[in-house]
């Protein structure tokens, strides 16, 4: 066993070695320092981590924008969120991610609306705080049961110096209602990530400091943080805890809303699933309301009862015996899954390459149907990410820091693993290689894949993916 | 069109740009010339003593009126004012909201594309102060200004921001056409003012083209939002403005490449001339007081 997993080492480093050859000298330098083989009892991945990416490499980052934007706030349902600048910001995020949330549309749930200021050269010139103070009013005459509004600043916003801040201040002092300024200009930062940070920077001071909630706090409440509802995963979260006795008061931020960001300084403890967009907050909410945190992975059975059993240690007996109760109710479904889909895919080898945590978090999933993960690696992930993933990934394991897509395709090419879990960019370029894929960012228009019913899901769509026919007809006919 | 000659002037915030370019321009026209000013600042002051008034429709101003710039007219814009001399200002925002620099180049693109250099001899470009941004190096840039004509004195500062602006030109010299035309001193009676204009001049690698006396004269015509050429045509000082037109006419395709020089140089040529004494470093941040 040893001797296949030096052979795989050799391979590995021998991989990095050639992607290296190709670039410039400081380029290679450079992008040495974000890949490496995983070694066992190594702490961390061996990488650097969010650093600025190199001119002039197709990297698959996005913007602090699109961190604040299309992550933190977007999914908040009632509130209306206004993509403040010129409209192409606006017009390409609009439903990009799939972040479910229920209610009616224009009453109690805006997240499939787009709303833009539109930038104009003029407004660039004079400045565009009369515009979005025009903007606030026409959203609240429009939208009168919005309970608020956001401002998510494209980079004309920075760079001209508009008062967003004493904007929204006047503006939610005549409407009555909450105004987030929100500055995510994307020229900020080195990807998406320091968008997060400033998204929940502007939680703590617009919404939880000025928060006056009347909310009666019970003993088992929890709020899910850092679960955007893609495809569903906080609904398939949130039944099992609630099955287990516990209350879920709010969810952060997929089908959320300000109410319930406004009563989460009242939980009793903080369940924090996508730590590097959310971490932040929840740090926040222990040193200034006192609410522990707890990190869980509701991806594949063996990590959600891990999990299960984590949460329920925070609590009393009764929530213990509810997670055991709830990890038994679901064995015989998990057990069925199990054995339908894991001898259609044990032994197969899967490369991710995902955002802040998933090339972790679902590592575990895909071992519980016997499958393997010999490459990972995030497009924005710390070192704090890399250290987690220390306890997820096998000795030998390719990681690759913000890759990039030329790395990324000869890694593939070369490594030839059975399946390929990334985003929309990839996914063409390794299905035209005739490798199978699956969207990992937004569950390739299914899910959920969180928590026992996302489980069955998740196993169905790699077994749809990789086992489908469509392989077998991808050698042309005159090569025999 | 190709023998249209594109110039501006720059220089330090105060230093009379605007008087310099105004009275040098009128005594252009003199010669014949026809004339295009366009004032390249917020305060939309650059053309007010050929306009005996201070433009108040601004391209911009008239801009944000309209809803965007494509609904405007050239005619909208473009005033006439003493010996046919064309005006226009950009305008801008007022200050501390939005991008004036923007603005400037939303300005220079819309004259362009309706056409408003079409029969002049001359465009000059007045611009303010220093180059704070990109939209202030506007008319530098590939196609526009080919001359650039630096107003200073003999202070230290004016100096500091001709050598800064010079840099400007030296970025954008190689990559367009954009040259030095040279200096202009605008006289503030300071020590050995015209042997250090004269010096810095050849430092940058250009020459000091006319050194202009102080005299009260402008102070008189600018009160009547007059160039001195039409308050005073008779007065020794409108020659001196037809002096330094004639230069500037002369001086086509004379322009250079600046050598900016670093502060340290800059501070040496200060002690060179006596300005500053090299055994004062210990002057240096000490109070009089102190």
């Amino acid at each position: 066993m040893s001797a296949i997993i030096d052979d795989t080492k050799a391979r590995n480093a021998a991989l990095i070695g050639e992607v290296l050859e190709v670039y410039p000298e400081k380029a290679a330098k450079k992008r040495a320092r974000h890949l490496n083989v995983y070694e066992e009892g190594k702490p961390d991945c061996g990488v650097k981590s969010n650093i600025k990416s190199i001119p002039g490499v197709m990297t698959i980052r996005g913007c602090a924008y699109a961190g604040s934007k299309g992550v933190v706030w977007g999914p908040v349902k009632d509130l209306v969120h206004i993509s403040h600048g010129p409209v192409g910001c606006g017009q390409y995020s609009w439903g990009t991610r799939r972040n479910y949330a229920s209610g009616t549309g224009g009453v109690d749930n805006f997240t499939v609306m787009q709303v833009t200021s539109d930038f104009q050269e003029k407004d660039i010139v004079f400045g565009g705080d009369k515009k979005l103070d025009k903007v606030i009013d026409e959203i609240n005459a429009l939208f009168p049961l919005a309970n608020g509004i956001t401002i998510q600043s494209e980079c004309p916003i920075g760079l001209i110096g508009d008062d967003i801040e004493a904007v929204a201040k006047k503006k939610a002092k005549e409407i009555g209602k909450t105004i987030v300024p929100v500055r995510c200009e994307g020229f900020r930062g080195v990807s998406q990530s320091l968008g997060h940070h400033i998204g929940n920077d502007c939680i703590r001071d617009w919404v939880l400091d000025k928060a006056q909630s009347t909310f009666e706090p019970g003993p088992y409440d929890v709020a899910i943080i850092g679960d955007y509802n893609i495809g569903g995963d906080a609904w398939s979260s949130r039944i099992l805890l609630e099955e287990m006795g516990l209350r879920v008061i709010a969810q952060w931020s997929g089908d959320g809303t300000l109410k319930e960001m406004e009563k989460t300084p009242k939980a009793r403890l903080n369940l924090l699933h996508c730590y590097r967009s959310m971490n932040y907050i929840s740090r926040h909410m222990e040193e200034k309301y006192g609410i522990p945190w707890v990190e869980y992975n509701f991806f594949g059975p063996s990590k959600i009862a891990e999990s299960l059993r984590e949460i329920a240690s925070h609590f009393d007996d009764t929530i213990k015996e509810g997670a055991e109760r709830v990890i038994a109710r679901y064995q015989a479904m998990t057990d069925a899954v199990i054995a339908r889909y894991r001898p259609r895919l044990a032994g197969k080898k899967v490369m991710l390459y995902v955002g802040g945590l998933r090339p972790r978090h679902v590592v575990g999933a895909y071992e519980d149907l016997g499958m393997e993960v010999v490459g990972t690696g995030y497009e924005f992930g710390h070192g704090d990410d890399y250290q987690r993933t220390s306890h997820y990934v096998k000795d030998g394991t390719l990681i690759y820091d913000d890759v990039t897509s030329f790395e990324l395709e000869h890694f593939v090419d070369k490594i030839r693993p059975d399946l390929v879990g990334s985003g929309v960019k990839e996914k063409y370029i390794f299905q035209k290689m005739g490798v199978p894929f699956r969207q990992m960012h937004s569950w390739d228009y299914s899910g959920p894949y969180h928590g026992y019913d996302g489980f069955a899901i998740f196993a169905r769509d790699m077994d749809m993916a990789i086992n489908s026919p469509v392989w077998g007809m991808t050698r042309a006919p005159w090569k025999k | 069109m190709s023998d249209l000659r594109q110039i501006a002037f720059y220089g330090k915030g105060g230093i009379g740009k605007s008087t310099t370019s105004q009275n040098t321009l009128a005594a252009l026209a003199e010669l014949g010339q026809k004339i295009l000013i366009v004032g390249c600042d917020p305060k939309a002051d650059s053309t007010r003593l050929i306009l005996h008034a201070k433009a108040q429709d601004t391209v911009l101003s008239l801009a944000a009126e309209a809803g965007s710039v494509e609904d405007l007219e050239l005619a909208d814009v473009l005033k006439t004012g003493y010996r046919d001399i064309k005006c226009v200002e950009s305008g801008g925002p007022e200050p501390g909201v939005g991008c004036a620099g923007r603005g400037v180049i939303t300005a220079i693109n819309f004259l362009e594309e309706e056409g408003a250099y079409d029969g002049v001899d001359y465009v000059s470009y007045d611009v303010l102060g220093d180059v704070v941004c990109g939209g202030f190096a506007m008319p530098i840039r590939e196609n526009k200004a080919q001359e650039i004509y630096i107003v200073m004195s003999g202070e230290m500062m004016a100096m500091y921001a001709a050598n800064n602006i010079s840099k400007g030109i030296l970025k954008y010299a190689n990559a367009g056409g954009v040259r030095l035309g040279g200096l202009i001193c605008n006289e503030r009676q300071t020590d050995k003012e015209y042997e250090l204009a004269d010096a810095l001049a050849k430092r940058l690698g250009t020459s000091l083209i006319h050194f202009v006396p102080r005299d009260n004269v402008v102070q008189h015509a600018e009160l009547r939002r007059m160039t001195v050429l039409e308050y005073d045509p008779e007065s020794k000082q409108a020659d001196e403005y037809r002096s330094l037109a004639r230069k500037i006419h002369d001086n086509k395709g004379k322009g250079v490449i600046p050598t900016p020089i670093t502060m340290d140089e800059l501070e040496d040529l200060l002690l060179e001339f006596g300005i500053m004494k090299k055994e004062d470093e210990s002057i240096i941040g000490k109070a009089k007081a102190a």
